[in-house]
């Protein structure tokens, strides 16, 4: 009954236009009490959609879904052409979810302009399902940049006291990467005479282009991700950013550049991945360790889950592209989508897990107005219902099994060993330097004895956060204890990226 | 059996169940209510455990391979979570439920004024009494799922969840700083185990392309002469790479040298987990593991050799730093590495069936001790030092007679449970033919001496003697309530009968079946066999050999230094001050892994992200090029002036630059 809806448009345009709708009902009535209950709705409502388009997946083939097809730019062979797959499908669901998640996280917090605050998350939702669901470069293209405009602005006025250098170091970043993306979509254009990204997939291009064009989206999918040495803005935009903006940056835009990595290099340039793929496997096993190492040392809750969070996405890049020393190493494609899968299922799983962990310091900020870890201490003997949720999500992000934290790094490691020894041992140190990182800080943060009398008097968790710390709480345990649907999803995917990757263009 | 998978879930959800309730809702149902539903969970799968385990000695079921739910499927791989029940999952149930029962209920005893464990004003102590025994239904749940897994997954799940429950109850006491501490150090240090263990997973499932045991153990032949080449072009058997990177795990969860540093620490959480945790079940997941893998393990002479050697260093030279500890728990805790050492030499000399025969002796006795410490401690009003008790035998005789029958069988008194398992280890490991074997000998019948000695030390220290306690803790002295002497009691049985009742088949017999797999080229246990005739003329055998006069003669040791002539220890400790120096310091483990490992990450760390992050990228390459960008800038303002003849003198320059390419 729900088959015959545009479910990709809505679930783009719905959040847009309700964004639009409350910016226009404005803050000033009982401190945009109206605005929020409207956001809410908007996002729940967004959410149900998304959750159609799981419930109504043909989890038996690779075909794109929910296709929608219209001319925009006939001149350029421009359309606005919308569907998902195994691979995107899952990220929208994330999108959404972790939307009215911010939605409610973000309900009392903001005390200025709630209603533009909400209205900008809305929009910057739709932007997001946008860019996962267009099959079209163009207007990939145009919901990748578009979407930067409203976390500029909720960083840039929400944000900490740091806020205009995080703004333009995180603006500035992934635009000069954007623009490299741009050039390679119109040399692409030139190529096939069309925008059409499964035209790209099929497309022939020797080498020397393919590496070219490889190393343009390199620039701006790895900025995104972020990987190191590109990583610096993360964690400054992090510590500036309101709670909700950290949120939607590590759970969902940060997928955006892996997602990047799966749509547009992998399947077109296959052969510049595979002559590459010592570059990406050498900078995400940097990212695992030295990131890893470098979030151990820091002082500041953000910063060190920022830390943390570009060393998981290590893992998502790298379970990518172990692809082709899995062939070269055991002279079969076996394994190879057990990597993928693992990297694809590290992005889901890290959307709960980060998005939690910035959650908690949310809270805690939002108590004492400090991210310091030295100005906690003891938090447990004040605020026990929320010790317990920190310490079941910092256990999540050290990856330990029965959390969604585990299954996708489980994957990785398992599929790098058959690429080579080394790369799995240097993967694995995360079992150790995650672990050291993470409870490490909540031993600092939520054990022992209180010290400082802000700890004194803090007040435990209210229904609402209650609400949102619970709620992910289950979907961590319920993606660790049971992966098979999200993996189901993906299977056909998965395989068909493989088999196609598998074929040179040369 | 048509309801057996009925009662095999049964068995791993009751304690579950249990855990769930009373935690999630323990402020509603209350302390009894808590400790109802949880010991009935335990008690329900304690039952259906012992009917499980008396069906397969029966051999009404023989050994059960079955799958519970597809956990996922990647790559055309099927990762299950599923149960074997067997002689070997069917043992470990019957002693990790039997156990956990005991301690469940002593437990009420124990923790029954937990609130003065708490700061006043703190929140955190709130409904803990609840907490701990959902925490310890928990560690049931997840050791269950550990010893009946069939798949490595399910087993590396169960691993991880043991620890993590593990370190929850150390730190359980959570605004101590020494528990917080030590549960930190217990995680780490089992992650750097758990680091080579999921290495050796990937291993197992690279080129077997399946983590099921059963398959994985039928085509282990095919994979024999497999080398892997790993560092250069040396070449390693695929199968001993597998063991040894598995074995490092157990060496985390076992507490083998050099990954034994978290276990003393550990005695930091309250006294019953110490039992049942750090004594009768977790440690012994990697005894288990190793036992388990048996057709993995008996294809590499290497790796066994490798487990023999880390088991004897374990097993003696942990014993002596039992020599010269002053809290009572902390002997128990040392005497827990030295056993497990014991336990690991069985394993390397190829006779697991001696191993996991120790184990089960070991969980009763070695939970009877702790436990009796636990009492001991209750008695003190929680002061744990030695220096302050004795005498105490006249205050609380369950707990004294019930401790000298641990200690007895923990020496290896003949006729005691003890006796029987460790005899069989040391004379298993005097006929391994094994590299490494000689010393491994030579180190568990002298460790049979220190055990003796740093046993009865405890027991004449604590029972015996002037009472040394003061005069208010001394007026109150008195047995502890029923709830924690039954267990005692309880346990004490097994203590006694369990070595008799299970030598013939458990260490020389077939009790183990195919569970365990043991080449003919080591089996040493069926060498032995030929002149075992049976627990009586065993024993009384026993009272020849030579563990028994070493045993003796630690007794007579503890007794002559520590009830007649109680100035030597003192004396002894000042001759050899350096020698006391390097035993108090825990041969420099702790220290050296503090300054190097902690100490070193945190120095790669702040090298990394002040060098590496802040000043190269950030102040280089970012601030260089925002640097760059200004000076371009400020050379472009001269152009941008705003006056309108310099844009028009450029324009003209720039047509003129046009037409000349033209006309070229």
């Amino acid at each position: 009954m729900f088959s015959e809806l545009p479910l990709l448009s809505l679930v783009i345009w719905t959040p847009i236009l309700g964004g639009l709708l409350v910016l226009a009902t404005g803050s000033h009535r009982r401190g945009g009490l109206q605005a929020k209950v409207l956001t809410l709705l908007v996002s729940l409502l967004t959410f149900a959609l998304s959750v159609l388009l799981f419930t109504g997946f043909d989890t038996t083939t690779a075909e794109m879904q929910f296709t929608e097809l219209q001319p925009w730019i006939a001149t350029f062979n421009v359309y606005y052409h919308l569907g998902v797959d195994g691979i995107s499908m899952p990220l929208i669901v994330l999108t959404t979810f972790t939307t009215a998640l911010v939605v409610i996280a973000g309900w009392e917090v903001i005390k200025t302009k709630p209603a533009q605050y909400m209205a900008a998350f809305l929009i910057l939702e739709g932007l997001m399902n946008g860019a996962f669901a267009s099959l079209d470069a163009m207007l990939f293209y145009v919901f990748w940049e578009a979407l930067l405009i409203p976390m500029f602005i909720i960083i840039g006025i929400w944000g900490g006291p740091n806020r205009v250098y995080a703004t333009l170091k995180f603006f500035l970043y992934t635009f000069l990467g954007s623009v490299f993306m741009l050039v390679a979509l119109i040399y692409l254009y030139f190529q096939t005479g069309t925008f059409e990204i499964g035209d790209f997939h099929a497309v022939q291009i020797g080498l020397t282009a393919q590496i070219w064009l490889f190393l343009a989206f390199l620039v701006a999918f790895a900025v995104k991700v972020p990987m190191w040495p590109v990583h610096t803005w993360l964690p400054d935009a992090h510590v500036e950013a309101p709670t909700g903006g950290s949120v939607i940056l590590a759970a969902i835009m940060l997928k955006l550049g892996a997602y990047g990595f799966l749509r547009f290099s992998l399947p077109i340039t296959p052969d510049a991945s595979h002559s590459l793929d010592w570059l990406m496997i050498l900078l995400s096993l940097v990212a695992v360790v030295y990131i890893g190492f470098v979030a151990l040392i820091q002082q500041d809750m953000k910063k060190l889950i920022a830390y943390s969070s570009i060393s998981h996405m290590g893992f998502v890049t790298l379970g990518f592209f172990v692809a082709f020393s899995i062939f070269e190493n055991t002279g079969s494609w076996r394994g190879v989508a057990m990597g993928i899968e693992g990297g694809m299922v590290q992005m889901i799983s890290h959307g709960f897990v980060s998005g939690a962990m910035f959650l908690c310091v949310g809270v805690l900020y939002d108590r004492l107005h400090s991210r310091q870890i030295a100005d906690y201490g003891g938090v447990v003997n004040t605020m026990p219902l929320f010790a317990g949720f920190m310490v079941l999500f910092a256990m999540a992000n050290a990856g330990l099994p029965g959390t969604a934290g585990f299954v996708g790094e489980f994957m990785v490691i398992l599929s790098a060993f058959k690429a080579n020894f080394w790369y799995a041992f240097l993967a694995a140190t995360t079992l150790i330097l995650g672990a050291a990182y993470t409870l490490w800080m909540v031993k600092r943060v939520i054990y022992g004895k209180v010290v400082h009398e802000g700890v004194a008097t803090l007040k435990d968790i209210n229904a609402r956060e209650f609400l949102f710390l619970g709620v992910l709480a289950v979907a961590v345990l319920a993606l660790g204890l049971w992966p098979a649907p999200l993996l189901e999803v993906m299977g056909p995917t998965v395989a068909n990226l493989v088999e196609h990757i598998a074929v040179s263009k040369l | 059996m048509e309801n057996l998978e009925a009662i095999t879930l049964a068995i791993v959800l009751a304690p579950l169940f249990g855990s769930v309730i009373a935690g999630l809702f323990g402020g509603k149902i209350g302390r009894s209510g808590a400790h109802s539903v949880t010991i009935l969970g335990v008690g329900i799968a304690f039952v259906l455990s012992l009917t499980l385990f008396l069906q397969a000695l029966s051999g009404d079921i023989g050994s059960i391979n079955q799958s519970i739910y597809t956990w996922m499927i990647s790559d055309g791989i099927r990762f299950e979570i599923g149960f074997l029940i067997d002689r070997l999952s069917t043992m470990m149930m019957v002693v990790v439920t039997f156990v956990s029962l005991m301690v469940h209920i002593y437990t009420v005893g124990y923790m029954a004024d937990d609130e003065h464990n708490w700061p006043d004003d703190s929140l955190a102590g709130k409904n803990s009494y609840q907490r701990f025994f959902s925490y310890i239904s928990l560690f049931t749940f997840s050791m269950l799922m550990l010893v009946m897994s069939n798949n490595f997954l399910q087993l590396f799940f169960g691993w991880e969840a043991v620890g993590l429950v593990s370190y929850l109850l150390i730190g359980f006491w959570a605004t101590r700083e020494s528990a917080v501490y030590a549960n930190l150090k217990a995680f780490l240090v089992n992650r750097v185990g758990d680091f080579g263990f999921i290495l050796g997973i990937g291993a197992v499932l690279m080129y077997f392309n399946t983590l099921d045991y059963q398959a994985v153990f039928n085509t282990v032949e095919m994979h024999q002469d497999v080398t892997v080449s790993i560092w250069g072009d040396s070449e390693w058997s695929l199968i001993t790479v597998i063991c040894i990177l598995l074995f490092i795990g157990a060496m985390g969860k076992s507490a083998q040298v050099p990954l034994h540093v978290w276990l003393p620490d550990s005695m930091e959480g309250p006294t019953p987990i110490s039992a049942l945790i750090h004594a009768a079940t977790m440690v012994t997941a990697g005894i288990f593991m190793v036992a388990r893998m048996s057709p993995l393990y008996e294809l590499s002479e290497t790796a066994l050799s490798m487990i023999l050697i880390i088991g004897a260093i374990t097993a003696f030279f942990m014993g002596l730093l039992g020599l010269v500890q002053n809290d009572i728990k902390r002997v128990v805790a040392y005497s827990t590495l030295s056993q497990l050492g014991y336990m690991t030499v069985a394993l390397g000399a190829s006779a697991y069936a001696a191993g996991m025969f120790h184990l089960m002796t070991h969980a009763f006795f070695k939970a009877l001790l702790f436990l009796g410490a636990g009492s001991v401690i209750i008695a003190m009003h929680h002061d744990q030092d030695m220096r302050n008790m004795g005498g105490l035998r006249k205050y609380m005789p369950i707990t004294w007679i019930t401790t000298l029958i641990g200690s007895l069988a923990l020496i290896g008194a003949p006729f005691f449970s003890g006796f029987y398992s460790k005899d069989s280890i040391i004379e298993a490991v005097g006929h391994s033919q094994l590299p490494g074997s000689d010393i491994a000998y030579i180190a568990v019948l002298l460790g049979v001496f220190v055990t003796a000695l740093y046993s009865f030390r405890m027991y004449f220290l604590v029972f015996h003697g002037k009472a040394r306690m003061d005069e208010h803790t001394r007026e109150h002295l008195h047995e502890t309530p029923r709830v924690v002497t039954w267990p005692l009691i309880l346990l004490a049985i097994p203590s006694v009968f369990a070595g008799a009742l299970f030598v013939d088949s458990m260490a020389f017999g077939d009790f183990f079946r195919e569970a365990i797999v043991v080449a003919p080229a080591h089996d040493t246990l069926g060498a032995l066999a030929g002149d075992f005739h049976g627990w009586f003329t065993f024993g009384l055998h026993g009272f020849v050999t030579a563990p028994f006069w070493l045993a003796a003669a630690g007794v007579a040791t503890a007794y002559l230094l520590y009830m007649k002539f109680t100035h030597v220890p003192t004396m002894l400790k000042e001759k050899f001050g350096w020698l006391y120096a390097i035993l108090d310091r825990k041969y420099g483990f702790d220290d050296f892994y503090e300054w190097f490992f902690a100490g070193g990450s945190r120095g790669i760390g702040n090298a990394l992200w002040r060098f590496g992050d802040v000043k190269l990228i950030d102040g280089l390459m970012i601030n260089g090029s925002a640097l760059a960008v200004g000076w371009f800038a400020s050379v472009m303002r001269y152009v941008q002036s705003g006056y309108l003849y310099h844009y028009a003198f450029a324009m003209i320059l720039g047509l003129l630059a046009l037409f000349g390419l033209f006309v070229i």
